[in-house]
């Protein structure tokens, strides 16, 4: 079993984050996993992209062209990458930046819409924007659980920074809830 | 220490504080900024810790020879265009017979190129690199904990053989990051350097690559020969992988072979046979190794990322006896699966 996903959005989203949240949440249930970002003259507002792999054999290539799951941030990434995505995977995009009918869709994807910017707002905060899309991908791909990714951001975030596991977790349940209840 | 998600840089960097490092010298260069920054803020930490960010990579490089011939664990790292002007300091090292982890973390050239990954300093660091009869051992790690390891056994191979040894990585493996377990691993204790410098206090030992006596030059000459030999004889990694039913042999290194990897699952899924020979050291190359290994196959092919080097390394191991095709891409281009995948169809189609 080998899941292979790119997060990409603008920079600032925090999309390479939560792409290497969810890489070290596949290392703590025991999984191979590999998170490769793209890097150039990269600047604030520019693009950012990472691939994730979670894999239960040796990792190929950890420069992923053909993901299952792709999760856009913004509307470029979108536009640019979706023809990537392989049959019958999935497209989670950000709801908040990306209108629904404004999407040209591929026939045989899944696409779920998450509104990032609402769900950061409602919690309070809108750095943790990124986080709802751990619970999509958590409930997509059921490749790790809650735990681990508490296990994930205790080890990221550090001594420090702990106390706002909590509020971030929130914000991985709302994205999770927004994928079982199959708002678009 | 237990496995850790870490980008391949920090994860050389912390191999070599585990393996005793004590120095590091160096200049920055994208894309293994990560590894000098790491090394900064832990050797500076420790009582017995030298960084120095040099003004260049050359006043890095002759640092290193200062301090490998006092005798202490020494590190530098840089990209192309920088290994390209520490080649001067390498050729000495090798002159002088002094042990010292330089690490590569390629991008793409020639001159500046760009900072995109590449695999187009194959030439440089297998060939010596620099002036003079003398070669430098290489390692290729594929994955993040293999450059660990590489790392570790490089600081013990450099110290046993008195000579610099070379991380071979490129841009992904430096930039990726993947789980990774270091363990402490310093056995500086076992190396006894009693031809190091010490001072004048200390003793008279001299260390030097000037040897005016074209006959004295020519002794140390074959002094070197004769140990380049013994790593021949003694130094060669290698892995192979689905290689017993092959009928098609993928030759690849470092990142590409692990492209080369996912290649081949495709392949094997639509029945074609074929296999993988992975080269860890790059110097010494396996050449018996390879042509042990591809003798029941029908064709190589050889996957780089750049404009073809190693094939030259993999025709001299074959010494004509099967055929050889290339695919690759250079520039910072990293090759795809799909691309190797066609690379395997065409030979399997070739008789």
């Amino acid at each position: 079993m080998e899941t292979k996903m790119i997060f990409a959005g603008f920079g600032g989203q925090g999309v390479l984050l939560a792409g290497q949240l969810i890489a070290e949440a596949g290392m703590q249930k025991g999984k191979n996993v590999s998170w490769m970002p793209s890097y150039g003259p990269e600047m604030r507002g520019g693009t950012a992209n990472c691939s994730v792999v979670i894999s239960d054999d040796i990792i190929g290539t950890p420069i992923i062209l053909d993901p299952q799951i792709l999760v856009a941030m913004n509307k470029p990434s979108l536009e640019s990458m979706q023809n990537m995505v392989v049959e019958n995977g999935t497209i989670i995009y950000n709801s908040s930046l990306i209108k629904k009918d404004e999407i040209n869709k591929i026939n045989g994807i899944n696409y779920i819409g998450l509104p990032c910017s609402e769900i950061a707002l409602e919690l309070g905060n809108p750095k943790v924007q990124n986080m709802p899309i751990i619970g999509a991908v958590m409930e997509v791909t059921k490749s790790f659980n809650e735990d681990d990714i508490k296990k994930a951001m205790l080890s990221k975030f550090g001594e420090t920074k702990a106390k706002m596991i909590d509020l971030n977790m929130e914000a991985v349940a709302k994205g999770k809830e927004t994928v079982i209840k199959g708002v678009n | 220490m237990e496995k850790k998600l870490m980008k391949g840089n920090v994860a050389i960097a912390e191999a070599a504080i585990h393996a005793g490092c004590k120095c590091f010298f160096g200049y920055p260069i994208t894309p293994q900024n990560e590894l000098i920054e790491h090394m900064s803020k832990r050797l500076l930490k420790l009582e017995d810790g030298v960084f120095v960010q040099s003004e260049s990579e050359v006043a890095a490089i002759n640092m290193v020879f200062g301090a490998a011939g006092a005798g202490a664990r020494v590190m530098t790292s840089s990209s192309g265009p920088g290994l390209s002007l520490k080649q001067e300091g390498i050729s000495f090292l090798a002159g002088a017979e002094l042990p010292a982890v330089i690490v590569n973390v390629m991008r793409g050239g020639p001159g500046l190129g760009g900072i995109q990954p590449a695999q187009s300093d194959y030439f440089q660091a297998t060939r010596g690199g620099g002036h003079g009869d003398y070669y430098t051992m290489v390692y290729a790690p594929a994955n993040v904990q293999e450059a660990v390891d590489l790392v570790q056994k490089a600081f013990d191979k450099a110290d046993e053989y008195r000579n610099p040894v070379i991380i071979l990585a490129d841009g992904v493996i430096g930039q990726m990051m993947e789980p990774a377990e270091i363990k402490d691993n310093d056995n500086s204790a076992n190396y006894k350097k009693d031809w190091a410098v010490t001072g004048k206090e200390g003793s008279h030992n001299i260390l030097r690559s000037l040897y005016l006596d074209p006959h004295e030059l020519n002794i140390h000459n074959k002094n070197l020969t004769k140990k380049y030999e013994k790593i021949e004889a003694n130094e060669i990694m290698f892995e192979t992988a689905f290689i017993d039913d092959a009928d098609i042999m993928i030759v690849a290194y470092g990142t590409t072979s692990r492209i080369a990897r996912s290649a081949i699952r495709e392949a094997r899924e639509k029945g074609i046979k074929v296999g993988l020979f992975r080269p860890i050291t790059l110097w010494p190359f396996p050449l018996k190794e390879l042509k042990e290994a591809a003798k029941n196959t029908k064709n190589v092919v050889v996957a780089e990322m750049s404009s073809g080097q190693m094939i030259y390394d993999v025709k001299l191991a074959l010494e004509g006896s099967k055929p050889v095709s290339f695919v690759g891409e250079a520039g910072g281009i990293i090759p795809t699966t799909k691309q190797i995948l066609e690379a395997i169809e065409l030979a399997s189609k070739e008789e």
